[in-house]
């Protein structure tokens, strides 16, 4: 068909992750593409980063947000991302996954950063 | 562009080998694999086929988890990198040899040794460990025909980590829960006949020490015809101190506390009974003589952190133990230099010395799960290409790799076992799988992987 939906979204979206030594890594992606996505589609250097793969059982794409974009972010967290966000390193009040965080026109240009090391938690 | 101590990468052809082949070899293989471009490491894994314990440990209806399998095959397809099977440390080759043929060796063969209680009766039928059980339903080969009996309506399981209710779990779950999953054929028709209506989840210490994790004990809360009770008692006190809780373990409070006698559906046939401040102390035999029906416990106090025990005896009726209390490794080698108290190799950050590494739970001691791991094989990793690339360990001196063994293991009649020939194995079992509507069937026995190994069936 020829209606304007079904072509391709292009990758008008950018995200930037901030790496815990201050580099910033600038990456495109479409609207609908979670965090996750947006690393593996882009292939970002990020050690370790997705290694569920998106399903809620790791807590390796862990993100640190400035409160405000935080709280604008539309999805809250449930119990389930809750659960694995205990067990990332570098906690903090604005964390979220990032397999979870889907990338909207209003969020575009978000800034997210990363902890300085994946996981070490729970003995 | 190189300080003058600090080699360039691209100048050396270093031959690595690391001896194990779950996360904390592949982890550390990626990290190795970034920094040194012209990097030869080979791995030997003991058995035919890879992956550790994401194959064998991690349960069969979280395979979520093991989605991480697809990060270590990409690892292992780099043509830098040779996946050996069937090669046991100790046995079949042995640590001076690896050391001859290689510039650096990563040991990274993990902790399969089950610690004991040492408590009389401990020798009595059906105390198993849990690992042994999870090896079983989880197709070890070595696991594959332990015996024991599921006719029986009581399960005590002494510990309370995450392999506790792992094992809980699979006990507990309805059988639909688990038919299409990857477990082993034989463990499906026993658990489909089992008798299990209550399990026990035993505990020195109190609900603050649990080392089980939220999302675990959450799942046992989802469990469909499982009732959860704990002894309101025990939570005794807690409401005042759970605000103060680092937020981890707050949460895990709050849902223990909120579930501490889960509304008894009139259709759930099942407990799940977490007990607290309880020491094991014996065991006794049941009905028949020769199998465990009951086990003593001591009751105990809390001294801090540290659980003390009372005079206060009693007794829990049982026809199954797991013991779920902790691993140590074993020293493979006696070039290798242990710690047969702690039950790991010495080392410090991961260094033995300059070209002898450690990495996983083999270093660390059994502690933590695949992402604790994966953080520590990445720090080891790193420090393994830093010594080659500051001539820590010098990579200029010639080395024969895997010719060398290749060829002693040739001498000695060994079939080795390529990634390609697993990947062989791979399709039979998921061939197998898909015909029963299941993930995969795994193969439990190492004649029958060497046979499709070989090409020849
Ligand atoms: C029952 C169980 C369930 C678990 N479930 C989870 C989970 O759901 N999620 C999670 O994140 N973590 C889980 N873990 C923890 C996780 O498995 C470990 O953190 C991780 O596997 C440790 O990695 P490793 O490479 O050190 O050891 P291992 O995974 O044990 O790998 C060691 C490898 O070395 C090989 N080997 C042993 N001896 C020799 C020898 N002499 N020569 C050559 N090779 C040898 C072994 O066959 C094995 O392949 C679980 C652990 C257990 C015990
Ligand atoms: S990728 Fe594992 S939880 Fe997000």
């Amino acid at each position: 068909s020829s209606s304007p939906d079904a072509l391709p979204k292009t990758d008008s979206l950018e995200v930037t992750f901030v790496k815990a030594d201050g580099q910033k890594v600038k990456a495109r992606c479409k609207e609908g593409d979670s965090l996750l996505d947006v690393v593996v589609n882009n292939e970002l250097d990020i050690s370790g980063y997705g290694a569920c793969e998106g399903t809620l059982t790791c807590s390796t794409c862990h993100v640190i947000l400035s409160k405000e974009d935080y709280d604008r972010i539309p999805s809250k967290p449930l119990d389930d991302e809750n659960d694995m966000l205990d067990l990332a390193f570098e906690l903090t009040e604005t964390s979220r996954l990032g397999c979870q965080i889907v990338m909207t026109k209003e969020l575009n240009g978000l800034e997210v950063r990363l902890p300085s090391s994946v996981n070490d938690a729970r003995g | 562009r190189f300080s003058t101590n600090v080699i360039d990468p691209n100048s050396i052809q270093p031959k690595l080998c690391v001896v194990g082949s779950g996360p904390a070899s592949f982890y550390a293989a990626q990290q190795i694999l970034k920094a040194l471009p012209k990097v030869q490491i080979d791995i030997f894994e003991r058995l035919p086929v890879p992956f550790g314990l994401v194959r064998f440990g991690v349960a069969p209806d979280h395979p979520e988890v093991k989605n991480v399998i697809n990060t270590f095959t990409k690892t292992a397809q780099d043509p830098r990198v040779k996946f050996i099977g069937n090669v046991k440390l100790g046995q079949d080759v042995s640590l001076a040899e690896l050391q001859n043929a290689y510039h650096s060796v990563l040991l990274a063969y993990g902790a399969e040794e089950d610690r004991l209680l040492g408590i009389p009766g401990e020798n009595l039928d059906n105390i198993l460990s849990a690992r042994e059980f999870v090896g079983w339903y989880n197709g070890l080969p070595n696991n594959k025909d332990l015996k024991f009996n599921l006719n029986i309506e009581k399960v005590a399981i002494i510990g309370q980590g995450n392999v506790a209710l792992d094992v809980a779990r699979i006990l507990l779950s309805p059988i639909d829960l688990l038919k299409k999953t990857d477990i082993t054929e034989y463990s499906l028709a026993a658990l489909a006949d089992s008798k299990v209506k209550e399990v026990k989840l035993i505990g020195r210490r109190g609900p603050l020490q649990v080392a089980f994790t939220i999302k675990e004990f959450r799942e046992m809360l989802r469990l469909p015809r499982c009732f959860v009770n704990m002894n309101a008692e025990d939570f005794a006190g807690l409401d005042a101190i759970v605000p103060n809780l680092p937020r981890p373990r707050k949460r895990l409070t709050e849902l223990l506390m909120k579930s501490i006698s889960t509304s008894k559906e009139t259709e759930a046939d099942k407990c799940f009974n977490p007990i607290f401040f309880r020491t094991p102390k014996s065991f006794q035999s049941g009905e028949d003589a020769s199998s465990v029906g009951a086990l003593t416990v001591a009751v105990n106090t809390m001294e801090g952190e540290n659980a003390v025990e009372t005079d206060v005896l009693e007794t829990i009726e049982c026809g199954l133990v797991l013991r779920s209390i902790g691993y140590k490794s074993i020293q493979a080698d006696s070039a290798i230099p242990f710690n047969s108290k702690r039950g790991l190799v010495e080392n410090s950050g991961g260094v033995i010395q300059p070209g002898l590494y450690v990495s996983g739970w083999l270093g660390t001691g059994p502690v933590g799960v695949i992402l604790s791991t994966m953080t520590n094989a990445f720090a080891v990793g790193q420090t393994m290409a830093s010594d080659i690339l500051n001539n820590t360990v010098d990579a200029s001196i010639k080395k024969p790799g895997f010719e060398f063994i290749g060829s002693l293991l040739k001498k000695k009649g060994i079939q080795t076992v390529s990634f390609a020939d697993w990947e062989q194995i791979d399709k039979v079992e998921q061939s197998r799988g898909k015909e029963k509507g299941k993930l995969r069937e795994k193969i439990v026995d190492v004649k029958e992987m060497l046979t499709i190994a070989s090409g020849k069936p």
